[in-house]
């Protein structure tokens, strides 16, 4: 395993490349290929990158690049992609297909406000509003943390217990185009991960033809719902099964859906993902350090959402604060209800959302802290904390 | 070439002669029914895989679990069918599987919603035949405009008669110099099986055009179906030739000159268009032209030429 210093962009492209060629046993591999800020440079290694048994195409748009990809998905290849805010939106209808379909696909979201008016920085609105496109969503706090979770991916994603595509988000800038050093993964060691191959049950099959995704009554579209939210359920499991496997194969071992800290004996405890929940790591050592009951956890999973895991952390916790960076206009932010929705049983427990960093601001120690400050006065819960941050 | 069958047909016929099989949902009278029946007949057994977008050719399939096609089949979304064809033949080729892909689409996904699907699928030269079934109306939808609706038809959203005239989708498909396009009519069998088996047997991006009669959308009877478009051909207003490379064409079938009454027989028996409302001079004057075009290509750049 080589340690270099690399950008996010670099080290998603080179995770989905090896993930690809690996599959050249098997049916092969492919994508679609189409540029926006701050992704552009993983389809461009993509494109680059000689697959002995692979095709990434350079399509027309976000919506043919995924089309691409559940083509060559009901093909029976291993398929990926990127993309980013207005990308991600105008893709919007493909991922719904695509999740719908129950395609194993695995792409890359780097986060990036959506637009007009234009704004090229971190915010997490555009793939959290494909929520519920029936993918995975996974969001991941450091270059390693990306590397590994993009291999995780293909694994939980091409599992016959889940079959649902999966997204891997990461900070646009902030992580895609800041370098940190990571343990590159070799060939044969993905190899060794994903050695079962992809193998896609659906798939378009001349000795077996089937119409796919045609007409379905509501009897039999809430069976497909309803498949699919078993799988979900699935997830957990099968993610920490991958988990194991992966530290089997690669000597360290990746977060699961939540990592906690702190939160045996906290009585207050902030929730945050992607980069954010870095900042606030050295927030809450500070914390503790001076005295206070307090913990965080990293939110990496999002869909499924793990309920039950949040339960478990924060059982007997007085106060949470949800720290997001992404606004559902006439709501707040999207973990919130997701979090409270999971306490709904703690009735003590107050959950508070902080809008922060929103369109890019930076989330500075000071400015979590500040917001540290204002949970830990709170007797109860209110509407959503617009915290300004952006100078 | 290799074939791909159904495994266990003893009797010589193929199910994919049938692509289309009984207890389907097609109107009585619809193009597709006959179009489908002749591109099965045309594939000689190659087993195909299709891709059919949102359109009356993936509704009449029917509700699953059963399915109305004997071939396999991806229902894509409206404008994604040539880019799903792409991935679907990427992995065929890197798998040395030779099961044509095709695209079989409406005019809606073709002219408009999917036009720059399909403008890049047929630019990457991808190795797919690309049929859109042209019945000049959103048909699934109930009757509205599309952009191959031809001026002065009444549809739902054209409640005044459309204004424009119907986009010219061969000189665009032409204009991407794609190895073959053509168009084709199924009251002409032979000339409809022969550019099927001319595209079948190319590489590389191939695109068919085929005027689809649609009696609930034309408003016409559905037994006169076939003959309505023979009098399309006959009139000169649906001309059928030939596209290779982009560049060297050949007319198939040659009409006579329009006449008023050539255009009567077609028009008068579709309530689509309006008595009284249709502009027969200014339509003779657009036929003329258009074959005035296609004389010169057909003679400056012939098909029976090498490119020079
Ligand atoms: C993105 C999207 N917009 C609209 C529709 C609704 N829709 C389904 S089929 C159709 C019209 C199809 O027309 P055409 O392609 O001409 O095929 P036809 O129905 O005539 O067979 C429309 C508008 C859709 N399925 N998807
Ligand atoms: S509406 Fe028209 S195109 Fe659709 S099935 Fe009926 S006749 Fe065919």
């Amino acid at each position: 395993m080589a340690r270099k210093l690399v950008t996010g962009n670099f080290a998603a492209g080179h995770a989905l490349a090896l993930a690809g060629e690996a599959n050249r046993r098997a049916r092969g591999c492919a994508g679609g290929a189409y540029p926006i800020t701050p992704q552009t440079e993983i389809i461009e290694y993509l494109r680059r990158f000689e697959f002995s048994k692979g095709r990434i195409v350079p399509v027309e748009s976000e919506h043919s690049a995924m089309a691409v990809c559940m083509g060559a998905s009901l093909g029976g290849a291993r398929t990926f992609t990127a993309s980013s805010s207005n990308g991600l939106a105008y893709m919007a209808e493909n991922v719904f297909a695509a999740g719908f379909y129950r395609l194993p696909i695995v792409m890359v979201a780097v986060n990036r406000t959506l637009g007009p008016p234009w704004n090229i920085w971190v915010d997490q609105g555009d793939s959290l509003a494909l929520r519920d496109a029936a993918w995975l969503q996974l969001y991941t706090d450091s270059h390693q943390d990306l590397v590994d979770t993009i291999l995780l991916a293909f694994r939980v994603a091409e599992d016959p217990r889940v079959m649902l595509p999966t997204m891997v988000a990461m900070d646009g800038f902030v992580t895609s185009h800041t370098q940190m050093v990571v343990d590159l993964p070799e060939q044969e060691q993905v190899d060794a991960f994903l050695s079962t191959g992809c193998d896609v049950p659906h798939r378009l099959n001349v000795n077996r033809p089937t119409t796919v995704g045609g007409l379905t009554w509501p009897k039999e579209t809430e069976h497909h719902r309803r498949e699919i939210q078993d799988a979900m359920e699935n997830v957990p499991a099968v993610l920490e099964e991958a988990i194991n496997e992966f530290e089997g194969v690669f000597g360290r071992r990746p977060d699961g859906a939540i990592a906690a800290e702190h939160t045996e004996d906290a009585e207050t405890v902030l929730v945050a993902c992607n980069t954010m929940a870095r900042t606030l790591r050295g927030v809450v050592a500070e914390r503790r350090t001076a005295g206070t009951k307090i913990g965080m956890i990293k939110s990496k999973l999002f869909r499924p959402f793990p309920r039950q895991a949040f339960r478990d952390a924060l059982s007997g916790v007085k106060r949470v604060g949800v720290l997001d960076r992404n606004h559902s206009p006439g709501s707040g932010g999207i973990f919130w209800p997701e979090i409270a929705t999971s306490l709904s049983d703690q009735s003590d427990t107050i959950v508070q959302d902080y809008l922060v960093g929103l369109g890019g601001g930076d989330v500075t120690p000071e400015a979590l802290d500040e917001i540290v400050e204002d949970l830990l006065q709170r007797e109860c819960s209110g509407d959503p904390v617009w915290k300004e941050v952006a100078a | 070439m290799s074939t791909s069958t159904i495994e266990g047909q003893s009797d010589g016929v193929t199910q994919c002669e049938h692509l289309l099989r009984a207890g389907n949902t097609n109107c009585a009278g619809c193009g597709m029914s006959l179009g489908l029946l002749w591109l099965g007949e045309a594939l000689d057994g190659h087993m195909p895989l299709v891709v059919i977008p949102a359109c009356c050719g993936i509704v009449t399939a029917g509700a699953f679990p059963t399915t109305s096609y004997s071939a396999p089949v991806a229902a894509s979304t409206f404008a994604s069918s040539p880019a799903v064809a792409t991935g679907l033949s990427a992995v065929a080729e890197m798998n040395q599987e030779d099961n044509p892909v095709i695209c079989w689409a409406g005019d809606g996904g073709t002219y408009d919603i999917g036009i720059a699907t399909l403008s890049a699928a047929a630019e990457r030269n991808e190795n797919i035949i690309y049929i859109c079934y042209d019945n000049e109306i959103y048909g699934n939808t109930g009757g509205q405009r599309s952009s191959a609706t031809p001026e002065g038809v009444f549809t739902t959203t054209s409640p005044a008669g459309k204004s424009e005239r119907k986009k010219d989708i061969m000189a665009i498909m032409a204009a991407h110099r794609i190895p073959y396009a053509a168009t084709l009519s199924i009251a002409h069998r032979d000339d409809f099986l022969r550019k099927l088996r001319t595209a079948r047997d190319k590489q590389g991006f191939r695109f068919l055009l085929i005027h689809s009669p649609c009696p609930t959308g034309w408003k016409s009877e559905p037994e006169e179906s076939v003959e309505l478009v023979r009098h399309a051909v006959d009139c000169g207003l649906f001309p059928l030739y030939e596209v290779h490379d982009g560049r060297r064409y050949r007319v198939t079938i040659r009409p006579d000159p329009p006449t008023p009454e050539a255009v009567d027989k077609y028009v008068s028996r579709q309530r689509r268009f309006r008595h009284g409302m249709l502009d027969t001079d200014k339509l003779i004057r657009q036929i003329e032209d258009q074959w005035r075009y296609l004389d010169v290509m057909a003679r400056e750049f012939s098909a029976d030429d090498a490119i020079r």
